[in-house]
């Protein structure tokens, strides 16, 4: 018995460490190219990208292996001449029937939001799933305002999903009239991570500021 | 002698794909039917996986028949249905990320589908190799089949596409529940009333041919 | 020579068959109809044939292939049929109407085998299919008492099989209304927290108003039908007296949040759900207690889901979940047999009056029933010959 049973563990644990060594330059290589997507569609203007850390303290780290506690990823977009046009940086919060995960691309020159993708999801099809079409919910993130404010510890104005049709401000987000809790769901994610990402970036942004 | 074999050969693999079709007659291995087959690429997806998981294992687990103890034969069993799940499992996430997206959790839960073990204990352990992976091969193509079958119409009615072409054009009214969770119940019921009709129909069909 | 048709006792006739009760339907529904007719011309005209006919093809398809019991002739797949039509939007496309009249039937009655064997009401299993399938076509209401409505049809209602409806907010406008004039009182009040006026509900009659036929009317018309005792009173009484408790005691404790009671009783489906799909003999229970439960249930759920689920209306789950609910309440609900139980409570098990073997005692074969109700139960052989 314990002969088959070594024999079987053998046999077992040889496919599976052949099959992961066989497979994984693909999938990293797979997963790269994911991400790449997703950051280039929420900075269209870049070129080529820098997947970053802002730390704790207030530096900025390039990312490594591991991340450091309370670190926040995002990533740098640079058009051709390695100058920095852009950042992304993914949120969530909990939607309809799951966390609905989020690519948002932010843009230092006018302090805002511009461009979201749809990392994750599950929402309703034909309702929640709107939020990757509806074209008046898209229009919102043409120029989000996600200003700081003096003091740089926090945004100037929270990011806030308001009832369909009654967006007044630039920061506020018009949610799609019936799917209301995606809508709500995608301002709340944008809202986490800049309030995480933004105090902490802002004040360094020279730093990578063109290509290293 | 040959051809006894074949014709043997034969039998062995059509017995999944109709008379003992995984899900339209043995109703076996339903969460993943149910769960994955919104769309025809997803659930031919899915179906070859579970092939390849039932081939593999199926030939391991007859090779090994002689000399499993039958104590502990569902362990080695699970192991070796394991090994080649987890083997199927990076495959796909080394092909294509969004299929490894849409297909989810139930990748994993090959592991458990009754299928794979179903056979494993009742076929594969007591026949020669050759045998079991026809067999096998056999119930892996039917359970493509079954899939298939409940992907393409989920597909056409939920979005108006089959194999992501579209079908209707742009104007075309997406019925949402087919993409849902009921709308799988739904065409997996129609799928198995077309079954037991047709096999309804045939008996009464030889009870007055006899009588 | 007729066909000569066996059935088991009891042989009294009398007066109240099937196919009578079910043309008297008919016949009570026949002024909601018109009345809905009048409101949203050409277009509810259509639709109503359409799921009217597309029922009716059915059941004759399903009768004909052997697949259901009954005939056309029993009138109750016209029932459904108008009835579908009246909960779909006027303007709800053709073909979709089609396929929840197929579903209707197909699904909600000749799968369980016909009349009398169905779980839930049949039209609103085509309802809750064509919600799910369609929630933005059937989620479109147009207002009522457009002009030029007899001639005009809503671009909504002739789509293209498989083929999406037109925006209705572009035909509003041409008809210089606003887009929110096509939401439901009941929609509007969920999702722009406006109230609508009492007179307007109680006769639909007043203002484009997106609603179904007048709830008085309906009233008057299930009045008839309770008064010629083909559908019994307690059921809707239950609903709607449930519904308004719980809506006033919400109403009594909040009033900013909740809206009040009257509103809650008249607008939307809830009158008519109560009258004529609530009623369906053969999915609510036939105990009287049985009634008043599954009634409050109904009531009670309606407003538990108007309240706190993402959808503006929740008559037809409530009904859907009393019909589930229905064995259930009918075995608890149980009457005590005479001469047992002093407090009226129903014996374990005590389900005999279903039981088949009662139904076909003289056919051969049949399982003679255990008596239950002796205690000294005698022996079997000596039962059955005493001379012997």
């Amino acid at each position: 018995m314990i002969r088959t049973l070594g024999l079987v563990s053998g046999i077992c644990g040889l496919i599976i460490v052949g099959s992961y060594q066989g497979t994984y330059d693909a999938v990293a290589a797979n997963k790269r190219i994911a991400m790449e997507r997703a950051v280039f569609k929420v900075v269209p203007a870049a070129r080529s990208i820098e997947e970053y850390y802002a730390l704790e303290g207030g530096s900025i780290a390039k990312a490594g292996a591991s991340a450091p506690a309370g670190a926040v990823k995002f990533f740098a977009g640079y058009d051709e001449s390695g100058k920095l046009v852009g950042v992304a940086a993914e949120g969530g919060a909990k939607g309809y029937a799951d966390t609905v995960r989020i690519m948002f691309g932010y843009d230092p020159a006018c302090q805002c939001v511009k461009n979201i993708g749809v990392v994750s999801m599950r929402e309703t099809p034909g309702i929640g799933d709107k939020i990757l079409v509806d074209r008046d919910f898209l229009a919102n993130f043409k120029e989000l305002d996600a200003g700081l404010n003096a003091e740089m510890s926090a945004l100037a104005h929270e990011i806030k999903t308001v009832k369909h049709g009654s967006k007044t401000d630039a920061w506020q987000v018009d949610a799609i009239s019936g799917a209301t809790i995606t809508s709500r769901a995608v301002g709340k994610a944008i809202n986490d991570t800049a309030q995480a990402l933004l105090p902490k970036l802002v004040p360094n942004i020279d730093k990578i500021g063109s290509k290293s | 002698m040959t051809t006894v074999a074949t014709a043997k050969n034969w039998d062995e693999f059509m017995e999944g794909i109709w008379k003992q079709n995984p899900v339209f007659v043995m109703v076996l291995g339903m969460c993943p039917t149910l769960a994955v087959t919104v769309s025809a690429i997803n659930a031919i997806s899915m179906g070859l996986a579970t092939t390849f998981v039932l081939i593999a294992s199926c030939g391991l687990v007859s090779m090994m028949r002689n000399i499993t103890p039958k104590e502990v034969r569902i362990a080695v069993y699970i192991v070796i249905i394991a090994t080649f799940v987890t083997a199927v499992d990076y495959a796909i996430q080394a092909i294509s990320l969004t299929l490894y997206d849409a297909l989810g959790a139930f990748i994993q839960l090959i592991v458990v589908n009754c299928i794979i073990l179903g056979r494993a204990e009742a076929h594969a352990a007591r026949n020669p190799p050759v045998a079991a992976m026809t067999n096998a091969t056999g119930m892996g193509a039917g359970f493509t089949i079954g899939l298939l079958a409940l992907g393409v119409v989920r597909e056409i009615l939920g979005n108006g596409t089959l194999f992501g072409l579209s079908l209707f054009g742009e104007g075309f009214q997406p019925w949402v529940i087919m993409v849902l969770p009921p709308g799988g119940f739904f065409v997996l019921g129609s799928w198995l009333l077309l079954f037991s009709w047709r096999a309804r129909r045939k008996q009464a069909l030889e009870a007055t041919h006899h009588a | 020579m007729g066909t000569v048709e066996i059935r088991p006792a009891p042989h009294i006739r009398g007066e109240r068959t099937v196919e009578k009760i079910m043309l008297n339907v008919v016949y009570s529904l026949l002024p909601v109809c018109l009345f809905y007719i009048y409101q949203y011309g050409i277009s509810a005209l259509a639709s109503m044939t359409v799921v009217t006919g597309a029922c009716l093809l059915t059941e004759r398809w399903l009768v004909k292939t052997g697949t259901q019991s009954g005939t056309l002739a029993d009138y109750s797949a016209t029932i459904t049929g108008i009835l579908l039509a009246l909960t779909l939007p006027p303007g709800f496309p053709l073909w979709m109407g089609a396929v929840a009249g197929f579903v209707a039937i197909a699904l909600g009655k000749g799968l369980f085998g016909g009349l009398g064997f169905n779980v839930f009401n049949p039209a609103l299993v085509g309802r809750a299919f064509v919600q799910a399938a369609f929630p933005t076509a059937i989620a479109t209401y147009t207002p009522s008492f457009l002009p030029g409505r007899f001639f005009e049809f809503i671009p909504s209602s002739l789509a293209w099989p498989l083929m999406m409806p037109a925006d209705a907010t572009i035909w509003l406008k041409e008809k210089h209304l606003d887009a929110l004039a096509g939401a439901t009182p009941l929609a509007k009040w969920k999702f722009e927290g406006v109230l609508a006026g009492a007179e307007e509900l109680i006769t639909s009659l007043s203002g484009h108003m997106a609603v179904g036929p007048s709830p008085l009317l309906i009233l008057a018309c299930g009045a008839y039908l309770a008064f010629r005792r083909y559908l019994d009173w307690r059921v809707p009484t239950a609903i709607l007296g449930g519904a308004g408790a719980v809506a006033w005691l919400l109403y009594f404790f909040g009033p900013g949040h909740y809206p009040n009671p009257f509103f809650m009783l008249f607008s939307g489906g809830l009158i008519l759900g109560a009258v004529y799909m609530a009623t369906d003999m053969a999915t609510s229970p036939v105990t009287p207690r049985g009634m008043w439960l599954y009634g409050g249930l109904i009531g009670l759920l309606t407003v538990v889901i108007r309240y706190y689920s993402g959808l503006p209306e929740g008559v037809m789950y409530a009904i859907l979940i009393g019909n589930a609910a229905t064995p259930l309440i009918e075995r608890i609900t149980q009457p005590a047999p005479f001469g047992k139980g002093v407090f009226g409570g129903a014996r374990k098990g005590a389900s005999y009056p279903l039981h088949p073997g009662y139904i076909s005692r003289e056919e051969a074969g049949a399982v003679t029933p255990k008596k239950r109700i002796l205690k000294n139960k005698p022996k079997a052989d000596e039962r059955r010959t005493p001379n012997s």
